[in-house]
């Protein structure tokens, strides 16, 4: 492919041969890859030294195949306990999750919960589009109340996960939720995330503009992001309002934020102290 | 990464549960990861490993579940370390998605089954052979697995090294099908000095090919290590030597199926094993593998004390199948008398292979989970002869 048409992020980290994403148009899976690439590119951090792990899903595709470094595309749900052996067995590296929440909400769900507890030092990067978007359209553990899916043709009777309060109450060191609007502050958070030393979760919901939004008559990626940013309500702000008030608001920011010793430092710890 | 087992094993004369002794042999092996959910009858391997590993700059590891125990265990491989788990038959059974994933991308690693008795929960600390078929048709679709049944507390410890050196040779999972009573049992077993142990490592890439294939060689390709600038791909979806997917072109599945197989089917001769006694002169054979054939050897010196002329092989090599080896005591036999510890799993795999040959007869114990009582064989043996 002739360079001059490719994204200077993509002319310096994607593979090659790789340049063609997989994703529908408009899909915020491309804003969540150019954001990580650029948290990488601004900490100037060395690719060789991460290992992008991922499961099974649309956004699971965002670092399989694109990002030149190793990565370890996975079985459905399980992408975390995978890179909980890589970054046990190489605390060196830095290891980053990409899932869907599909993938870590429902099947992977207690691997997402022990992995937070464990507090072991990978950067999840949770992209939430509240549906099943490489299955076609099925109800996931996400999808708001009431919605319409294609297995909820009467609309969905249960409740969507609040998984920043989830992983919160797991014992995760960081944790924030920003939306595919918000890239600035996306890409501030990945950085934190990237250079945490404990349990790091990033949710971002994200718009699914061929699945979800067929479902709820919102097919333009453009509107879906405009109402992101009307419905985003800062986590400041939103301690001060009612149930009843966040009702269909996307709570937005950074929840935790502290430091407690890592899993995969504390055993290297162990090591050093068992073998010196 | 050396073993450091010459700093925490002592050669000589040990007196160990055949459970531990699978411990000692994978550290023997060099095994730096080991993960784990709680299950019996395999706890004792845990136990003894969350000991021995960090003295060896292992890392021990507890789990949420099977499931994530052999992904972790899979994850460690491609960060370099050799890397085991052990379960028994609950376990195992969710273990099988990843175990296909292992097979898929060439992971190298380790598998211990102790096995247990009954479908589902049944009745943990009792042996049964009931997971033969589970070791190579548990995963969906298909694929080759390689699966070794120890013997003896002995055994334990030299099919462990065993399991790693052929995981490691052809960039595979290797299952080790023991079971309650050989992992429970106590005996004496001797480790020789570890330097005269063969200990065999994964071929690594040579750093300066450009055109890297790490994937679908049948004479296996070399294996990266994350994090030393290979930037693998690895993937359980259809996909080609350099690792990237290809689900567009059915030719990639046809690839992808072929060359896992041929792989382990090309190099079978060096993977297989029995071992085989009195087959010279025997106008029958027993044919056994795991704890059953303890029984199996007894019995064959008393039946040779009233004048039947019995011989045995025992399968240390389940899967891929010794069927070379088992024509050849078919041959020269012309009666086969198939005993485990179950309905008929490995009988049926004999009658495949050697039914032209051979009359195929199986005889299951009396109680399936107890052991074959020796008076019950001899007098089936006498039936038959
Ligand atoms: C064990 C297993 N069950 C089911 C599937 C089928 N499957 C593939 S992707 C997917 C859902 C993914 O949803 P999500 O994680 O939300 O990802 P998205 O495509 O929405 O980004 C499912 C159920 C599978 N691959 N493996
Ligand atoms: S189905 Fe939805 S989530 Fe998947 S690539 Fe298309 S737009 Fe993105
Ligand atoms: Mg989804």
């Amino acid at each position: 492919m002739d360079q001059k048409h490719v994204h200077p992020l993509l002319v310096k980290y994607a593979r090659i041969g790789a340049y063609k994403q997989p994703h529908c148009p408009g899909c915020g899976n491309g804003i969540v890859a150019q954001c990580m690439l650029r948290a990488i590119d601004e900490l100037k951090l060395d690719m060789d030294k991460i290992v992008f792990a991922s499961g099974i899903g649309c956004s699971s595709w965002i670092p399989s195949p694109l990002f030149n470094a190793d990565v370890l595309h996975t079985t459905h749900g399980r992408s975390l306990a995978f890179a909980t052996g890589v970054k046990l067995s190489n605390p060196e590296l830095r290891v980053v999750v990409f899932t869907g929440d599909g993938d870590s909400a429902a099947i992977g769900g207690n691997h997402l919960i022990q992995a937070a507890r464990k507090n072991i030092e990978i950067l999840t990067v949770l992209v939430n589009n509240r549906i099943y978007g490489m299955t076609g359209g099925q109800v996931a553990p996400t999808t708001p109340h009431g919605v319409k899916t294609k297995t909820t043709p009467y609309g969905n009777l249960e409740y969507p996960f609040d998984l920043c309060k989830l992983v919160e109450a797991a014992g995760a060191s960081y944790v924030a939720r920003w939306t595919t609007f918000h890239t600035r502050q996306l890409v501030s958070s990945m950085k934190k995330g990237l250079l945490k030393k404990g349990f790091s979760f990033i949710e971002v919901i994200s718009q699914c503009p061929v699945q979800y939004g067929t479902f709820v008559g919102i097919r333009d990626p453009a509107e879906m992001l405009h109402i992101f940013r009307k419905i985003s309500v800062p986590f400041e702000k939103a301690k001060n309002m009612s149930r009843e008030e966040l009702e269909g608001k996307i709570v937005i920011g950074e929840f935790v934020d502290i430091e407690r010793t890592g899993l995969a430092e504390a055993y290297q710890r162990l090591l050093e102290m068992m073998n010196l | 990464m050396s073993s450091g087992a010459n700093k925490i094993i002592e050669p000589g004369t040990h007196f160990l549960m055949g459970n531990e002794a699978c411990a000692l042999g994978a550290v023997v092996a060099g095994c730096k990861f080991f993960a784990f959910y709680p299950i019996t009858p395999a706890n004792e391997i845990a136990e003894y490993m969350s000991v021995l590993l960090p003295k060896v700059k292992g890392i021990y590891i507890q789990m949420e579940d099977e499931i994530s125990s052999i992904a972790s265990v899979i994850g460690a491989s491609w960060a370099g370390r050799k890397a085991m788990t052990a379960t028994s038959g609950p376990g195992f059974t969710l273990m099988q998605e990843n175990i296909g994933y292992a097979v898929a991308t060439e992971t190298p690693c380790v598998i211990v089954d102790v096995q247990r008795c009954g479908p589902s929960t049944g009745t943990p600390p009792l042996p049964m052979q009931g997971d033969v078929y589970q070791a190579k048709y548990g995963s969906h679709s298909e694929y080759p697995i390689i699966a070794l049944a120890p013997s003896s507390v002995k055994e334990m410890f030299t099919l462990t090294i065993e399991s790693f050196n052929l995981a490691e040779k052809y960039r595979t999972p290797v299952i080790l099908l023991s079971d309650a009573l050989v992992g429970h049992l106590m005996e004496t077993f001797e480790i020789p000095d570890l330097s005269q142990i063969e200990i065999v490592e994964r071929k690594k890439p040579d750093k300066e090919t450009s055109d890297a294939k790490y994937f679908l060689d049948e004479d296996v390709a070399p294996m990266p290590v994350f994090g030393c600038g290979y930037k693998a791909h690895v993937t359980g979806s259809t996909h080609d030597e350099k690792g990237l997917r290809n689900v567009e072109d059915p030719v990639y599945v046809d690839k992808v199926v072929r060359a896992l197989h041929r792989k382990i089917e090309k190099h079978k001769e060096n993977i297989v094993k029995v071992e085989t006694k009195f087959l010279d002169d025997a106008e029958i054979a027993l044919l056994t593998y795991g704890s059953v054939a303890r029984t199996a050897i007894h019995v064959v010196n008393q039946a040779r004390k009233t004048g039947i002329k019995v011989g045995i092989i025992r399968l240390i090599t389940l899967w891929p199948f010794p069927d070379v080896q088992v024509q050849s005591a078919a041959r020269k036999t012309g009666r086969i008398v198939v005993m485990e510890n179950n309905l008929g799993q490995v009988v049926n795999k004999v009658s495949e292979v050697a039914a032209k040959y051979a009359d195929v007869k199986f005889l299951p114990p009396r109680i399936i989970g107890s052991l074959h009582e020796p008076e019950y064989v001899i007098n089936f043996l006498k039936e038959v002869y």
